[in-house]
C-alpha cells in the first residue's frame, strides 16, 4: 500500500515545497497550529523536526530553535501526545526528522510502530547510517508503512547513491552543496552538474533539494533540477519574526510561491 | 573477550559512525586509508623521527620512591609529562598530520577543550607548515587564557564555539560542521579516542607508543614486562587508551580507569560517564553517554576541563562493561589532595586531568610487593592559576 508521501509524488511530481520547522518553536504548543497553517498555504509535504541537543547537521538557526524547544520541554512523548489527533484534521504527507540518539532512548521499534499510529508516513534520521537501517531497522520501517528518508550530497559516490536507492522508497534528499544547515552563502542552487548527474542515474525515487533554500529565486531554481525544494532554516527565521503565527506563515510561504506560474 | 576493533569499527556493542551523510565520504576516505599509510615504512620512519627528537620520546619510567613509601608499594610514573607541549596529546597530533599530508590535506582542524589538544595540534601544524583552525567553546576560552596565547603565537585560528554550553562537547561540534562545509581540503584531527570510526582506533595506535616503551622500561627495572597495575584518568581517554593498549589482552595486568566525579557522583556536578551514562550517541559515537531521559545530551561538570565530556571512547565503554577495566571515580577535592601530594613527594607537578589518576592509587590496595604504573600524562604549568586559587600557600 502506498503511504501518502508516494501518493503526493505520483499526482504532482514537480514543483513540490516541503517545509522543515521544530516541534517546540517558538512556542511548546505552536505544532500542530502551524502543521494546519503550512497545509492551509498550499505546502506539499511537512517535515516536523525533534529537536536534539547536539544536532551535529545543522547551523546556527536551527540549533537556537532546538535549543528553545528543548528548553520549552519539548520531547517525543510530548510531540507524541500533540499529533494524537492529527489525521483527523489533516491528510498532508508528515516526515519526522531528527537525530538518532532521542530516538533510540525511546526505543526505536516502540517510536516506529507509535509514530505509524499517529499517520506520520516517513522519518529522517541524517545520523543512521545506511548499513545499520538495512541490518536491523528495514523491516520494522516496512511493517510499520514509513519510509525512511536518505540524504546524498554532491561527495556521495555513484554506486552508494544507487544501494540508497533501492533501500529507501519516499523520496531521496539531494543536499544541495557542502554545507550544514541554513547556508546562504550562495545566493543561486549552483550546483548543476550534481544535480543533472543524479537526475541521469534513472532512479526509482524522486528526488527534492534541501539545505541553502531560502526564498523563490531558490526555491525556483532548486525545482528546475528536482521534484521539489525544502526550506527549514529560513521558515524558522520567519517563525521568529514579531506578529502572529498565522500572517508569519502565509506571508512567509507566498513569498517563497511569488515565482510559480499558477 | 576481543578488546580490538572489529571490522564494522565496533567494540563489542560500542563504536561504529554514525554520521550524516555529509560526513560519510570523508570519514570513509580515512577508513580505508589509516592502516594501509601507518604501515608504510616512510611513515613509520618519519613517524618514529619526530616522536624521538622533536616529542623527546621514549619519555622516562620513573620510580616513585617517597610515593611508593607512602603507600607500602612500588609505584612507577610513566612521563608523558615530558613530553613537547607538556603532554600525552602530541603522539596524536604528530601521526595525524602526517597522515593528514599524506592524504594531500592542507587544511587542518581540531577541537580543545582545556587548550592542551589545541596547542599540540598548533604545534605540528607550525612544523609542517599548515593552516590551523581550533574551536574551543567560549567558556573555556576565557578559562584557559595561557593556551588560547599559545596557539595564537603558533599561528592558529582559534574560533570560540558559542552554540550549546560552550565547551568541549560543543567545539566538537563546531568542528564537525566546519568538516561537513569543508569536505575536500580539510582534515580534522581529533583529540582523543571519541567520534566516528576509524578515529577511536587510530588515536589509540598512535598513542599506544606509551605501553609499548612501558613493556620494555619495565622488563629493564623489574625484571618484568608486567605490572600487577596501571591507573590513567579518563575523559574521553585517549592517555588511558594508549597506557592500556599493549595490555588489553594480559588479564593479569589490572587496568584502571580514573574518571572525574567534580562534586561528586550524585551532586549533579560530576563527569563520571561510566556510572551516570547511559548507551547513546555522541559524535558519531555508540558509547556511554551522559543524557537525559529523552536522549538530550547533559553538561558534565569537573574542576579539570580535560575531563569534562559527556561521553567516553567506545573502547572504554566496551572496558567497562566487560569488566576488563576498574573505573574509579575521583572527587575536584581528591584530585587537588593528590596534586599536592605528588609534588611535595617527588617535585613533580602534575595536571588537574593526571591527579585523578594518583588520587586512584589509595584505592587499589596494592601490596608491598606489588608494582603500579601511573601515566603521567601532563604537567600542572597550565593548571597554576587553578592552584594557587585552592591552596593557601601563604607562610609555608
Amino acid at each position: 500500500m502506498e503511504n501518502r508521501i508516494q501518493q503526493l509524488f505520483a499526482q504532482k511530481p514537480k514543483g513540490l515545497l516541503s517545509v522543515y520547522f521544530t516541534a517546540g518553536f517558538p512556542s511548546l504548543e505552536d505544532t500542530v497550529p502551524i502543521i494546519l497553517e503550512l497545509e492551509k498555504n498550499g505546502v506539499d509535504l511537512i517535515e516536523i523536526g525533534m529537536p536534539f541537543s547536539d544536532p551535529l547537521a545543522d547551523g546556527p538557526t536551527i540549533q537556537q530553535s532546538s535549543e528553545v524547544a528543548i528548553r520549552n520541554s519539548m520531547t517525543i512523548p510530548k510531540l507524541f501526545e500533540q499529533l494524537k489527533d492529527i489525521r483527523q484534521h489533516t491528510q498532508i504527507p508528515l516526515v519526522l526528522m531528527g537525530y538518532l540518539n532521542p530516538v533510540m532512548q525511546y526505543g526505536v521499534e516502540r517510536f516506529l510502530q507509535k509514530a505509524s499510529e499517529l499517520g506520520i508516513d516517513g522519518l529522517i534520521l541524517p545520523d543512521l547510517p545506511l548499513s545499520d537501517y538495512v541490518r536491523e531497522y528495514k523491516a520494522l520501517f516496512e511493517q510499520n508503512g514509513l519510509s525512511n528518508i536518505f540524504l546524498v550530497t554532491p561527495q556521495t559516490p555513484e554506486q552508494r547513491i544507487r544501494e540508497i536507492d533501492t533501500h529507501t522508497n519516499g523520496f531521496i534528499y539531494m543536499v544541495s552543496s557542502a554545507s550544514v544547515t541554513g547556508s546562504t552563502t550562495e545566493q543561486s542552487v549552483s550546483n548543476t552538474a550534481y544535480f543533472e548527474r543524479v537526475n541521469g542515474m534513472g532512479l526509482r525515487n524522486p528526488g527534492i533539494i534541501g539545505f541553502g533554500i531560502h526564498n523563490s529565486e531558490t526555491f525556483t531554481q532548486a525545482c528546475n533540477h528536482a521534484s521539489g525544494a525544502i526550506i527549514g532554516s529560513a521558515f524558522i527565521k520567519a517563525l521568529a519574526k514579531e506578529g502572529n503565527l498565522t500572517e508569519n506563515i502565509s506571508t512567509f510561504i507566498q513569498s517563497i510561491r511569488q515565482n510559480e506560474i499558477v | 573477550m576481543n578488546y580490538q576493533v572489529d571490522d564494522n569499527g565496533f567494540y563489542g556493542r560500542f563504536g561504529g559512525a554514525y554520521v550524516p551523510e555529509m560526513l560519510y565520504p570523508n570519514v570513509e576516505e580515512l577508513r580505508q586509508n589509516y592502516l594501509t599509510i601507518m604501515a608504510e615504512p616512510d611513515f613509520q620512519e618519519e613517524l618514529q623521527a619526530l616522536l624521538k627528537d622533536y616529542v623527546g620520546r621514549p619519555t622516562p619510567l620513573y620510580f616513585a620512591k617517597r610515593l611508593s613509601e607512602k603507600y607500602n608499594t612500588n609505584i612507577y610514573l610513566k612521563r608523558e609529562d615530558l613530553n613537547h607541549t607538556g603532554a600525552h596529546k602530541i603522539n596524536n597530533t604528530i601521526g595525524q598530520i602526517l597522515l593528514a599530508k599524506r592524504l594531500g590535506k592542507t587544511r587542518i582542524i581540531a577541537e580543545t577543550g582545556a587548550g592542551q589538544h589545541g596547542v599540540a595540534t598548533a604545534t605540528v601544524c607550525a612544523l609542517m607548515n599548515l593552516e590551523c583552525i581550533v574551536y574551543m567553546g567560549e567558556v573555556d576560552v576565557e578559562r584557559q587564557a595561557p593556551n588560547v596565547a599559545r596557539m595564537k603565537m603558533l599561528g592558529a585560528t582559534v574560533v570560540p564555539a558559542t552554540s550549546g554550553s560552550k565547551t568541549l562537547k560543543d567545539a566538537t561540534n563546531e568542528a564537525i560542521r566546519d568538516w561537513i562545509n569543508n569536505p575536500e581540503d580539510t582534515y580534522y584531527i581529533i583529540g582523543s579516542v571519541v567520534g566516528p570510526h576509524p578515529y577511536p582506533d587510530m588515536v589509540a595506535r598512535f598513542q599506544a607508543v606509551i605501553s609499548e616503551e612501558m613493556k620494555s622500561q619495565l622488563l629493564e627495572k623489574t625484571g618484568s614486562e608486567n605490572p600487577d597495575y596501571i591507573v590513567a584518568c579518563v575523559g574521553g581517554g585517549s592517555n588511558a587508551a594508549g597506557a592500556f593498549y599493549h595490555y588489553l589482552d594480559t588479564p593479569e595486568v589490572k587496568l584502571v580507569a580514573a574518571e572525574a566525579a567534580g562534586l561528586g557522583i550524585d551532586s549533579g556536578e560530576s563527569a563520571a560517564t561510566s556510572v551516570l551514562g547511559k548507551e547513546g550517541i555522541i559524535h558519531g559515537s555508540r558509547t556511554l553517554l551522559m543524557q537525559t531521559e529523552d536522549g538530550q545530551v547533559t553538561e558534565p561538570y569537573s574542576i579539570s576541563a580535560g575531563l569534562d565530556y559527556p561521553g567516553v571512547g567506545p573502547l572504554h565503554a566496551h572496558l567497562h562493561q566487560s569488566g576488563r577495566a576498574i573505573f574509579e571515580s575521583i572527587t575536584d577535592e581528591e584530585a587537588l589532595q593528590a596534586v599536592l601530594e605528588l609534588t611535595r613527594l617527588e617535585g613533580i607537578i602534575p595536571a588537574l586531568e593526571t591527579a585523578h589518576a594518583l588520587a586512584a592509587i589509595g584505592r587499589l590496595g596494592a601490596k608491598p610487593d606489588e608494582v603500579v604504573v601511573i601515566n603521567l600524562s601532563g604537567r600542572g604549568d597550565k593548571d597554576l592559576a587553578t592552584y594557587l586559587d585552592r591552596f593557601n600557600f601563604d607562610g609555608k
